[in-house]
């Protein structure tokens, strides 16, 4: 049973993480494998503010997202949207947008490794035990879902009800037909993607109250958020959610049952189980 | 076969002459660098036939190096090494049927995060086992010299260009070019798309693993986080892009350059070769996206058309 929350509290952090690169791939069309090093410099931040300041992480979020979206608006722009332009086909933007993340994925391990040196850091914010069902949990983990939790509701309301987050979601659906109702396609697809990188940066600030990081640890997350994204289907909020959840509750369970080191083994053998029975995700429908 | 062709195989024979005689007349900072240039050479090209006509962009190269590397040092001391370096071609081919098999009937980018990760789950995997029965590494001594290894990288590289023209001018090398173009094309003219792009997979890891059995006596120690360093699989596509995929002789022209510049920032600056892979990765995809070989092609062409006007 404790595993299983544990693994529901991982799995709610997660969900922030893949929610960013969801709004990344599934509205902008760009598959950013740079999204974990955005997440540990999130990290990063918060360890500063708390270390230098002993600002809380819960706090540093409101600083961490609009300077996150703020750098990701200007890396959509500068970066990614002469490759949108010149790209002739959907497949030549993947190939050359998996190609020029990559190359911002190492330059930003590289200039963070230069700049904080290879060491792991963590800080100790709310270390304290608390008690939920009889069985015990750090209070950290237990906050950091809560914030996710709240982030998450918040994110679904605005792209269910809101003008601008239904144009996200039209934008997600169908590009051109979203250009021919009068959605301003380009800038909007730089919000989005600068939006999901706020996303990532604040799952990697709440994240880092309670896991340890290192420079190099974006490569990782990258991968967990890619396979939650496929599972839970792309552009699909609700399902991206779920497919979260289920990843972190797996994830504990062979971590605490099996072996600690087998965590990616076992993300993995999710992933080919969805891949060769359900392509579409879990809650997608068949393509005719 | 046309006067071009025979040119062509000429100069390919002459270029092969030259590198196989290298223990010969190199120093030993040569050989040393022979001997990388020749992995990388095998890798990229091997690479670059199946990444080149498809666009899919394979990050396996570590896992099925690994698995070579693994399968040498396991079995070095009860069977012959020639034989060694076969089975870790089936092993290697196998594998990649069955990632191909599981990624390749979808897009392209399920494929890329699939092969992203399969070095770290083979790793994992093998770390396991080795914790299950408390083994660590793997000692491999062998009495095989460097000249040796080189020797067989080079017979291997041989084999990897004759596989890859014979390939080009078979019905296989042109479904691919079609399936390249444009996949929906390849499906309704008759092509199964799926079918193709696994064996050329398979060509390619099968490439990959025989590499990494040849090299494992030169690392006298193999060990899980070094057999399967991801950052092997990187390397190998830049240098592949970098030199030019849509010809065959294309990566060895981004193998050499690289692998000098590689091996400076490493001994000078070991810090920043993160920093400087990305930027590798950068400058091709903004400024050189069809590599050396492309910019060699226009400013050829553009030579030619200043005769023409001329």
């Amino acid at each position: 049973m404790d595993i299983m929350i544990i693994g529901l509290l991982l799995g709610g952090t997660y969900a922030l993480i893949a929610l960013g690169l969801n709004l990344q791939y599934g509205v902008a069309r760009i598959m950013n494998l740079a999204n974990g090093e955005m997440l540990v410099a999130g990290g990063f931040t918060a360890f500063w503010f708390y270390t230098a300041g002993q600002i809380s992480p819960l706090l540093t979020i409101f600083i961490v997202a609009p300077v996150a979206f703020a750098l990701n608006w200007l890396i959509y722009r500068i970066m990614l949207e002469p490759l949108v332009k010149r790209a002739k086909t959907r497949g030549q933007l993947e190939v050359d947008s998996i190609l020029a993340t990559f190359g911002l994925s190492f330059v930003a391990v590289g200039l963070m490794l230069a700049a904080f040196g290879g060491d792991y850091f963590n800080y100790s914010f709310l270390a304290k035990p608390v008690t939920i069902m009889g069985d015990t949990y750090a209070q950290n983990r237990v906050a950091a879902f809560v914030a996710a939790v709240i982030i998450c509701a918040v994110l679904y309301g605005w792209l269910n009800w809101s003008r601008s987050g239904l144009s996200i979601r039209a934008l997600s659906v169908s590009p051109e037909s979203a250009r021919l109702v009068g959605i301003n396609t380009r800038s909007l697809s730089a919000v989005a993607f600068a939006l999901g990188g706020a996303v990532t940066a604040t799952g990697g600030a709440l994240v880092s109250s309670f896991l340890t990081l290192d420079a190099s640890a974006g490569i990782a997350f990258t991968l967990k958020a890619l396979i939650i994204v496929i599972m839970g289907g792309v552009g699909d909020i609700r399902g991206t959610i779920i497919a979260a959840l289920l990843l972190g509750v797996v994830e504990t369970l062979v971590a605490s049952l099996i072996d600690p080191g087998l965590t990616l083994a076992a993300a993995y053998t999710l992933f080919i189980l969805i891949l060769l029975f359900r392509p579409q995700g879990l809650f997608g429908r068949r393509p005719t | 076969m046309t006067s071009l062709e025979i040119r062509n195989l000429a100069l390919a024979a002459i270029a092969l002459a030259v590198a196989a005689c290298l223990p010969l007349y190199g120093s030993d900072y040569l050989k040393s660098m022979g001997i990388t240039v020749a992995m990388f050479t095998v890798l990229a090209t091997s690479w670059a036939l199946f990444s080149g006509p498809t666009h899919y962009i394979s990050l396996a190269t570590a896992a099925f190096f690994g698995v070579g590397t693994y399968t040498t040092g396991l079995g070095f001391e009860t069977l012959p090494f020639w034989s060694l370096i076969a089975i870790a071609g089936v092993l290697g081919a196998v594998l990649a049927a069955l990632v191909g098999l599981a990624t390749l009937r979808l897009s392209g980018v399920y494929f890329v995060i699939f092969t992203l990760g399969l070095a770290e789950l083979v790793r994992q995997v093998i770390t396991w086992t080795q914790n299950m029965s408390g083994q660590k590494g793997l000692y491999v001594l062998t009495d095989l010299t460097e000249d040796q290894l080189y020797l067989m990288l080079v017979g291997l590289a041989a084999l990897v260009y004759l596989t890859g023209w014979l390939i080009g001018r078979s019905r296989l090398g042109f479904a691919l070019r079609i399936i390249g173009d444009d996949e929906t094309v390849a499906a309704h003219s008759g092509i199964n798309t799926a079918t193709a792009k696994v064996l050329l997979f398979m060509v390619s890891g099968s490439v990959a693993a025989m590499t990494g059995a040849i090299l494992a006596p030169r690392y006298v120690y193999i060990e899980p986080a070094l057999a399967f360093a991801p950052i092997l699989s990187f390397q190998v596509v830049i240098m592949a892009l970098l030199g030019g995929v849509h010809r065959l002789w294309g990566p060895i022209v981004g193998v050499i350059p690289f692998t000098l510049i590689w091996e400076t920032i490493s001994v000078s600056f070991p810090s920043q070769v993160t920093l400087f892979l990305g930027i590798a990765f950068l400058v091709i995809v903004y400024f050189i996206p069809n590599g050396f070989v492309g910019l060699i092609e226009k400013a050829r062409d553009w030579a030619r058309k200043r005769e023409g006007f001329a």
